[in-house]
């Protein structure tokens, strides 16, 4: 692994984000936006029923920590569609970069976006309602980790499925992670699926995460049993994945394919 | 005599049961300019990306400054490179801030004095902190040439290099091209549809039809052997099918 490379392609990067503001927005502007909406519709199911007081810690929770994830896949998945918006895959590949080396950029700044939007909207549910996710932020750290393993992943699996695809499957940038959305227990339990769909729910790590963080905001405590589970389910998704973008490499090397997401 | 710089051994590529490459075998001296000249669909461009490695060969081998493209492909390509017409760089970023990241990815030292004498010599220093995406397209070409050249490559990879550029700085280009391999030995691969061009500075041109190699040998010779005063008429010769 040379890090120099590495520093290079995240260079790129901050050049692009330090000069262009849409992209800035892209960072602060929807959390801004699902913080306010979901913050206010939590607020006033709290005050036309008083049974329902957790809400604002549930939602606000579960939606802080769905954006880090979706920031995590983004850093992946948009960074690397930069590169073909920009024509510049090919100067990529030409040079002596591996693509391990072009994945560790890509994932440290899919983590640098979500450390980012992680903070500001954090501060922004703090100022806005009250809401302090940094007091319960050390019992949260592990899961907040986790998902952004998953982010990488969900990240890397649609970054190979554009390089196979090209253009047409630039959606999955933005919806792949909504696709998992209704499994993935975000915002109510696993118990709450029907039965039929609750093994795909538990094969999916993030599951076992929202399920473990509810526990820690409704507690405080770790639940070891989610934590584990996630993150051994993080393992082997996250490995598969990274199999998947080299084996999907070989095959646009063999295709020819390459050539096109470089020129398209 | 030094050994080749290049080997192509039986190369062959096929997409899908279409041959594109069909076994052709050269190889390269150091120093050598060639041009690659062929109608559309003969095989060029597919050649130049088989020997970057961004295709994978059917059959056959690719040995490049002694090395096997497959085994040894991170220590080829930080000795080579390439430029396209039809390949960008990141718009949003300037020319220098492009040129530093391309530098880092190629471990050049000193990048500074590098990059500013390759801006001076394609005349774009003047618009080093401009960002790319205000470039003309010669000016982008010019850029991508200077990316090229920033490793001091052996071997450097040009597909239609000069197809945007005015006749001036085409000229130029060309003439960069020759000293830099004058001062260097650095080879040259490259396509082109500017017979003139390719003419001029070829030391030896591989024909291309059909993803076969017709001829290679000196613009001169083979003008000679095919009884053609340029090299545009024997394009069409090939492009019409008469290969003789």
């Amino acid at each position: 692994m040379n890090l120099l490379r590495v520093s290079a392609m995240i260079q790129r990067h901050l050049y692009l984000y330090q000069r262009s503001v849409p992209r800035l927005m892209e960072i602060f502007f929807w959390p801004l936006m699902d913080i306010l909406v979901w913050g206010f519709i939590t607020i006033y199911l709290q005050q036309s029923d008083q049974t329902l007081p957790r809400f604002v810690t549930f939602f606000l929770g579960a939606l802080l920590l769905w954006d880090l994830f979706y920031r995590a896949q983004q850093g992946i998945s948009v960074s690397f569609l930069e590169e073909i918006w920009s024509k510049n895959l090919l100067n990529i590949f030409v040079s002596p970069v591996r693509p391990s080396e072009f994945l560790t950029a890509l994932m440290a700044i899919g983590l640098a976006k979500m450390i980012i939007a992680g903070i500001a909207s954090a501060l922004m549910a703090w100022l806005l309602y009250d809401f302090n996710l940094f007091v319960i932020g050390i019992s949260l750290l592990p899961f907040a980790l986790n998902l952004l393993v998953m982010g990488w992943t969900i990240g890397i699996i649609s970054t190979s499925a554009i390089l196979r695809y090209g253009q047409e499957a630039e959606v999955l940038a933005w919806g792949l992670g909504f696709l998992i959305q209704p499994v993935s227990a975000v915002f109510y339990p696993v118990s709450v699926l029907p039965s039929f769909i609750q093994p795909v729910a538990l094969a999916l790590p993030v599951a076992h995460i929202f399920e473990g963080m509810r526990t820690v905001l409704e507690t405080g405590a770790v639940p070891y049993d989610s934590l584990i589970a996630a993150t051994v389910l993080n393992g082997v998704y996250l490995t598969v994945s990274i199999f998947l973008f080299h084996w999907v490499l070989r095959v646009v090397r063999d295709k020819g394919l390459l050539i096109h997401r470089g020129t398209e | 005599m030094a050994p080749p710089v290049l080997e192509v051994d039986h190369l062959t590529k096929s997409f899908d049961g279409v041959t594109a490459i069909n076994d052709i075998s050269f190889s390269v001296d150091q120093g050598e300019i060639i041009g690659f000249f062929g109608p559309n669909g003969a095989g060029k461009t597919t050649l130049i990306q088989l020997l970057l490695g961004l295709i994978t060969a059917t059959s056959g081998t690719i040995r490049i400054l002694g090395m096997n493209l497959e085994k040894d492909r991170e220590k080829i390509l930080s000795q080579v490179n390439f430029s396209s017409t039809y390949v960008s760089m990141p718009t949003s970023l300037t020319l220098l801030e492009n040129m530093k990241v391309f530098a880092k990815l190629y471990g050049i030292r000193q990048p500074a004095a590098r990059i500013e004498f390759l801006f001076k010599l394609f005349e774009i220093d003047r618009l080093k902190g401009t960002l790319t995406r205000h470039l003309s397209s010669g000016q982008l070409t010019r850029l991508s040439l200077a990316k090229a050249l920033l490793n001091s490559p052996k071997i450097l990879f040009l597909d239609e290099p000069t197809a945007s550029l005015d006749p001036d700085i085409a000229d130029k280009t060309r003439t960069i091209l020759k000293s830099i391999r004058d001062e260097n030995a650095m080879t040259v691969l490259y396509t082109s549809h500017n017979m003139k061009e390719m003419q001029e500075i070829s030391d030896r041109i591989i024909l291309l039809n059909g993803g076969k190699i017709i001829v290679s040998g000196h613009p001169s010779d083979i003008l000679q052997h095919y009884e053609e005063s340029n090299l545009e008429a024997l394009f069409l010769r090939v492009a019409r099918g008469d290969t003789r």
